[in-house]
């Protein structure tokens, strides 16, 4: 293949078959020195800021939705095309004909788009009700499969969070495919491809295969429309880098039309658009200014992106996210830093937009990574608290350097693997359930296999350990099965056609399990074994709550002794969940993530021998649990950096919060000291960290009035959210949340 | 070697350069009335422990020391069971770890000589500018601190001075004048820090049931302690 569009390219591999790598390697520019080259805002920028400002504030005045189009469903061309500022907006495109208005997205499921709209004050049109009463949801598929048991654990919360009702997400399209080719290239590999499959055998893989196939060029084809509503010809290759930035945004766009997935990530974009930026930058066609307004307007747009949610919905994930993850640095196979100057630039949005929740910025941390870049970055965590960081050192050997994080911790390599987003189970309920013979004191349903609540005075630890033994299979076994109705509906009834069209036709695919209450489990597991734990039962025999006398090791003061129970019971849970097969040869792996609804997976679940009482809130993620810790931050993180991730390949988040007193005296010492925090956590193959640097006072300031910090972000496991869109409770529970302060 | 220690934070940014494991020993001969940590000074506290069991907990934080952090062992004072913290100390300078030893130099023996020995670098509070005001608050003569203090000079140990300031009880301009006097010309002092009075810890005297001498003190206002470490200790501000 070759393009007028491409001069000024290297030649490579990368012109004989879609792959977005080897022109990234071929052709970046790697960049080791500071920021100092970094513009501020624009005029027209902060102009065209204020308006979107202007129409956020509107937003919030209104309960956190403008307005709802309730007539559409949602795709890639049924709106006209809209604009915040048609004259002076660089990158154009919304998801509806006008700013923050939210489409409908019914396939996922019909109920939750319209209790959604209701819960906002509208109504769905007639037309769209009368539509959806002859077509088959996802939500409607599964619900037909569903056994009374998968009912129950659904009902029940020891399985939760199931997207079941809407759109699955966690899947990252290669959006940088239709800048470097061209939509009319992509549609042609695909028809070579369903040409291909079609001369197989076709058994039901190949047929449904050729399908999906099928809409994935309608889709393409419906792509090059939407770029020709709004005056482009994307049919062929972006030829400068506002029109790369344009396209791939156009990409990213129709994705986030047709799907409403609970996570939408961008993907790792923005060392590659720097090759488009810096031969434009060298043409002379381009100063620094303007390459940074390019890349403060593309934020914009993706700070617009907004999905109907349901109240509840937005209770369980904290906020109203979308997780537009974008990947930023790492080092290169060769060993080569992948960062380049538009690294940096993308994380200066930070300061010219001002810090906000998406783009959710992901640096890829490796010990390698350029100094100067390591303080940069530490820089920004300290001033915006809106980056998280994920050990590129570990990830690396098994995705190689063209990964991306999906949502908060899941990698995988972007266009060639996707993931079926999992849910997770709750560890510290089905102790509760071991313990109770199969019953769940809190909602009172009988499930799981059956046999009368532990006897004695005091618990055992074998005892305690020989039931978990027996319900633990039980319940990663329709875990699975769970997960298998789940994705197999969705692919039929909802399958992501733009997405997966942006994939090579031949994916491997994970299915992400995932655990909550891991450190509310061992600590449990720890106070039965190392202290007394009293059950006290009801009229019935059933354990309602624990009187626990003891000292007894807790998770998160780099103890041996309980962390190798976190540890075990991770290895455990891995390899049971892989006893049953998953959909569509699925590899299986496992988080420890649970995002804010920590605080509602606590109120679902009982006391727990560790101490903790009914209803009160798990800590996030793979975090101990709040003032535990005795031996301060560090000690905390060696704690988590021992998980294994080996068995967790779908990630081990961790929220690490401290006020900047303790972080350092000066400024400077500051940024040095988290650099060497990073370094050392990671050092240890640790995961993933998310660094808040803010005053608990800030904080409750914050909370008692909302308007004198209104942009405040804070990061939650995983992700950067805005303050004021988390609940009363998560805000809370955040504020009382472990600061790690020192003596 | 066995110690009593009272505790191990693992995350110390502001006691010596860096990132720092703080190691706080039991026990301690003195009653500053400013001092934050009263559960430190019985003897018979805390928790009986190795050297080389000690060692080997900091050294699990080596990895977060980057190039400027190391190990602070505070108290307590250290000094009071020096032969422990040398243990510590040569275990620990043996695998690299550089060695701060925080201290008000009230001791001197064989043990402390060895001990300064093994010390990278010591932060010393001398509490006091004029023997009287040292013996009236801390029943103390300042020549203890100050004969510390001439020993690390002799033995070219580098010394951070670190003087806690109260508003209203040692903050006149007389007191710091003085003490910027003691200190020039001693060339082992790199810096001197002035630490703002805090009362973070009135909720562990309240615990303890015992009064908090400086109670009815305000706490130090950042501002003000920037403007005296200007105007009274420039010459060791931008010192290395």
């Amino acid at each position: 293949m070759d393009f007028t569009q491409w001069e000024g390219f290297q030649n490579g591999e990368w012109q004989d078959s879609v792959d977005v790598r080897d022109f990234i390697q071929t052709n970046y520019t790697p960049y080791t020195g500071d920021g100092a080259f970094l513009r501020p805002a624009t005029a027209r920028t902060t102009a065209l800021l204020a308006k979107l400002e202007a129409l956020q504030k509107e937003e919030r005045t209104r309960g956190g939705v403008l307005d709802v189009d309730t007539t559409t469903v949602s795709s890639l061309t049924y709106y006209k095309p809209g604009y915040l500022d048609k004259d002076n907006e660089l990158i154009v495109g919304l998801q509806t004909d006008a700013p923050l208005k939210r489409g409908v997205h019914p396939f996922g499921g019909i109920r939750m788009a319209r209790s959604a709209a209701q819960a906002y004050g509208y109504q769905l049109s007639d037309e769209l009700e009368a539509e959806f009463k002859f077509r088959t949801t996802h939500n409607d598929g599964v619900f037909r499969v569903y056994t009374d048991e998968m009912r129950r654990a659904r009902k029940c919360g020891i399985i939760t969070g199931l997207p079941d009702a809407y759109g699955r997400g966690r899947i990252i399209g290669d959006y940088r495919r239709v800048a470097l080719y061209g939509v009319d290239v992509l549609m042609e590999e695909k028809k070579k491809d369903k040409q291909r499959i079609g001369e197989n055998w076709m058994g039901v893989d190949n047929i449904r295969l050729s399908e999906e196939l099928y809409q994935q060029i309608d889709f393409l084809d419906k792509l090059k429309q939407m770029g020709a509503q709004y005056g482009f010809d994307i049919g062929r290759p972006a030829g400068n880098a506002r029109e790369a930035i344009q396209w791939l945004y156009f990409g990213y766009l129709a994705a986030i039309k047709e799907q409403n997935g609970a996570a939408m990530s961008l993907g790792r974009t923005s060392t590659f658009l720097d090759i488009y930026l810096e031969r434009d930058l060298q043409n002379g066609t381009l100063d620094e200014a303007g390459a940074q307004e390019l890349m403060d307007d593309f934020v914009m747009k993706l700070r617009m992106a907004r999905l109907l949610r349901t109240p509840e919905y937005n209770e369980l994930f904290g906020g109203d996210p979308v997780w537009i993850t974008e990947s930023v640095g790492g080092m290169g196979e060769d060993g080569r830093p992948m960062v380049t100057k538009n690294s940096y630039r993308v994380l200066h949005t930070l300061y010219n937009l001002g810090s906000g929740a998406e783009p959710n910025l992901t640096v890829l941390w490796s010990d390698a990574l350029p100094e100067a870049f390591k303080v940069f970055c530490a820089q920004v965590s300290v001033d915006t608290d809106s980056i998280q960081y994920e050990n590129d050192d570990l990830m690396r050997p098994t995705y190689g350097d063209d990964y991306a994080i999906a949502c908060c911790v899941s990698a995988m390599k972007v266009g060639k693997q996707m993931q079926f987003f999992g849910a997770r189970c709750n560890l510290a309920k089905l102790m509760l359930l071991a313990i109770n013979g199969g019953y769940d004191a809190t909602s009172g349903l009988h499930i799981g296999p059956q046999m009368p609540p532990l006897s004695g005075e005091r618990l055992t630890y074998e005892a305690v350990k020989e039931r978990w033994n027996i319900y633990l299979p039980w319940l990663c076994k329709l875990y699975v099965n769970t997960m298998n109705v789940i994705h197999y509906m969705h692919d039929k009834y909802s399958y992501e056609k733009i997405q997966m069209a942006l994939h090579d036709t031949e994916v491997t695919r994970f299915m992400a399990f995932g655990v909550a209450g891991l450190s509310v489990a061992c600590d449990s597991f720890s106070a039965i074994r190392y202290a007394q734990v009293h059950p006290v039962r009801d009229d019935n025999g059933f354990v309602t709550d624990f009187e626990t006398t003891g000292e007894f090791p807790q998770y998160g003061n780099d103890d041996d002794r309980v962390d190798l129970i976190a540890k075990a019971l991770l290895e455990q849970v891995s390899g049971e969940l892989k006893r049953t097969p998953a959909y569509r040869g699925a590899i299986h792996t496992l988080s420890v993530l649970t995002i804010t609804s920590n605080v509602v997976y606590g109120k679902k679940t009982g006391s727990t021998p560790d101490g903790r009482k009914a209803g009160q809130p798990f800590a996030p993620g793979a975090n101990p649990m709040h003032n535990r810790e005795k031996n301060g931050a560090l000690a905390s993180l060696n704690s988590v950096a021992k998980l294994p991730y080996a068995c967790c390949r779908d990630g081990i988040s961790n929220t690490f919060s401290i006020v900047p007193d303790a972080l350092g005296k000066t400024p400077e010492a500051r940024v040095e000291n988290l650099v060497n925090i990073l370094d050392g956590y990671f050092g240890q193959m640790a995961h993933h960290l998310n660094v808040n640097v803010l005053n608990k006072e800030q904080l409750m300031e914050a909370y008692e009035d909302p308007e004198k910090y209104p942009n405040l972000t804070i990061r939650v496991s995983g992700y950067a959210v805005n303050f004021h869109k988390l609940t009363r409770e998560q805000q809370r529970e955040v504020i009382s949340r472990t600061f790690h302060q020192s003596l | 070697m066995t110690g009593r220690i009272h505790s191990i934070q693992s995350l110390g940014t502001v006691d010596g350069p860096g990132v720092r494991a703080v190691v706080f020993m039991q026990g301690c001969p003195l009653r500053c009335p400013y001092c934050h940590n009263p559960d430190t000074w019985d003897f018979a506290q805390g928790e009986p422990a190795q050297a080389q069991e000690i060692a080997q907990r900091v050294l699990r934080y080596r990895g977060y020391f980057g190039k400027s952090g190391g190990v602070t062992v505070s108290g307590g004072e250290p000094l009071a069971q020096a032969g422990f913290v040398s243990a510590l100390f040569a275990a620990l300078k043996a695998q690299g770890v550089h060695t701060a030893l925080d201290t008000s130099g009230c001791l001197w023996s064989d043990d402390v000589q060895a001990l300064l020995e093994q010390t990278d670098l010591v932060l010393l509070d001398i509490k006091a500018a004029d023997d009287k005001s040292a013996r009236a608050r801390f029943s103390l003569p300042l020549e203890v601190p100050l004969s510390f203090l001439r020993r690390c000079e002799e033995r070219g140990v580098p010394v951070w001075i670190r003087h806690v300031v109260v508003p209203g009880w040692n903050d006149s301009r007389e007191e710091l004048e003085a003490l910027a006097g003691l200190l020039s010309g001693v060339s082992c002092v790199q810096r001197v820090e002035l630490l703002p009075f805090r009362k973070f810890c009135v909720e562990k005297y309240d615990k303890m049931g015992i009064a908090f001498p400086l109670n009815g003190y305000a706490q130090g206002d950042d501002a003000a302690i920037a403007a005296a470490q200007e105007r009274y200790f420039a010459p060791w501000n931008n010192k290395k």
